[in-house]
């Protein structure tokens, strides 16, 4: 299959195709020898900058990194890069692009990683911007869907928890609608519902809406499940009235299928009790450790080529 | 005043410059106020003219100026299907009708203020999607309402 992205800035740059480029090539990743992987990007310098911390994107960047064969250079804070000294993203941006084959970057402004690619002639993978994007992880969210339905198509996804502030979300259902016969249930509080704005968008699959998690349990094959993140609220009033609003228990899931699986990008709060770790259902851990093999995809493609 | 007319006052008093005719009534003054043409050449404006096509209209008059790409694109988004009118020793030499854009390179700022276009010095862009401004950057949406309202 033909990979022509430069970078990897918003999931809406990608077609179906492109993303089932990127689930194969992770695929074949996860099944390939560490000695194979040790040497893609051998002589290769893959910047890592974390303008805003972010603990697993950036060690599983890192992990990708390193298990290529690749060196890694940047830092997991803006304070220690000169962006405290007042210098601008452009400027940054420009400064590492000639130390790098590739720049993987988080930064809090939205739009960032955008920006970023229009100053560069290295690749740049967006490992988050503000509340806008996140691409890896809905990548990585469709791998883990795929590995264990063998596929995306007709598969029924509740979503529950914050959908309105929830990027994640938002970047998994709009790829979700470029699959077949996908249905999604949306959970939430009546403050925290699925924007207008990204309802209009999914024109390919089915949607239905309800407060109560009861009202689907039964037809899910995924539940995706979401931390309600008190920095997206503009008042703190309105968090504590719904941060408890949806927590699942293994009682939440006695009318469920056997085989439904539950999904979040972690970290989690209370949202996911642990008594569920240790069930069929849980497959958040398996999920998070899936970011490496769809990173090293990720940048096996845009550094190396297919 | 009738737009037909004539013996009752010119419509087409200028030289050289352009004439923007079939603009929805009342735009004219916000299209002058947002392009800033008061300061760069003389402009008159008719307002309320009868219209068999629209009802009432207003027309611009601007002497001596041919509009850039970016003042015409402005004046799409405030008067889709208006005409643009080039004139040239008092003959209409050129005439096209003002479509909606498709991109807004630099004319509004974006209305989310954590866009980096708000942050850092460049120029913003948005992609028409209908009657949709899309940010290229963050990817926030603005309706026709708050575009318009962004134009200064």
């Amino acid at each position: 299959m033909k990979w022509d992205l430069e970078n990897v800035v918003s999931i809406n740059d990608l077609s179906r195709k492109d993303i089932e480029s990127v689930l194969d090539e992770a695929k074949e990743m996860k099944s390939s020898s560490r000695e194979k992987k040790s040497v893609i990007l051998k002589n290769k310098v893959i910047a890592s900058l974390f303008f805003e911390p972010s603990t697993r994107t950036r060690l599983s960047f890192e992990t990708a990194i390193q298990n290529l064969g690749g060196k890694v250079i940047g830092f997991a804070d803006a304070g220690v890069s000169s962006t405290k000294k007042g210098e601008s993203l452009t400027d940054s941006i420009k400064t590492v692009n000639s130390y790098c084959d590739a720049i993987v970057m988080r930064h809090p402004i939205e739009g960032a990683a955008r920006r970023a690619s229009e100053v560069t002639t290295v690749p740049v993978i967006n490992g988050g911007d503000g509340a806008n994007q996140h691409p890896t992880q809905t990548l990585l969210d469709l791998f883990t869907i795929r590995e264990e339905f063998g596929k995306i198509d007709e598969i029924s996804v509740g979503i529950v928890g914050d959908l309105k502030y929830g990027r994640t979300v938002h970047s998994l259902v709009l790829a979700l609608n470029k699959f077949k016969n996908v249905k999604l249930f949306f959970i939430a509080p009546d403050s925290l519902r699925m924007p207008k704005e990204i309802k209009e968008k999914l024109t390919n699959v089915e949607f239905f809406e309800s407060e109560a998690i009861e009202d689907f349990i039964p037809k899910l094959d995924i539940m995706y499940s979401t931390r309600i993140q008190k920095e997206r609220f503009p008042d703190e009033l309105e968090y504590l009235k719904v941060k408890d609003a949806y927590i699942i228990k293994k009682e939440t899931l006695v009318n469920a299928k056997s085989r439904l699986k539950i999904m979040h990008p972690l970290p989690r709060v209370n949202e996911l009790s642990p008594e569920l770790d240790n069930t069929g259902y849980a497959l958040y851990f398996k999920q998070a450790g899936n970011g490496v093999p769809v990173r090293e995809a990720l940048l096996k493609l845009l550094v190396v080529g297919k | 005043m009738k737009e037909d007319s004539g013996a009752a006052i010119k419509l087409n008093p200028i030289k050289n410059g352009t004439v923007l005719d079939h603009l929805p009534a009342k735009s004219a003054l916000k299209i002058v106020r947002v392009l800033g043409l008061s300061f760069d050449a003389p402009v008159m404006i008719a307002i309320g003219i009868e219209s068999k096509s629209m009802g009432k209209k207003d027309l611009i008059f601007i002497e001596g100026k041919e509009l850039s790409k970016k003042e015409v694109q402005t004046i799409g988004l405030i008067a889709e299907g208006s005409t643009w009118n080039i004139i040239k020793d008092q003959k209409v030499i050129s005439k096209k009708k003002i479509e909606l854009p498709t991109e807004l390179i630099g004319i509004i700022t974006c209305n989310n203020p954590k866009c980096i276009t708000t942050v850092e010095d460049i120029d913003t862009k948005f992609v028409m999607h209908g009657k949709k401004a899309l940010c290229e950057y963050c990817e926030r949406e603005m309706n026709m309402k708050e575009v318009i309202k962004l134009l200064k």
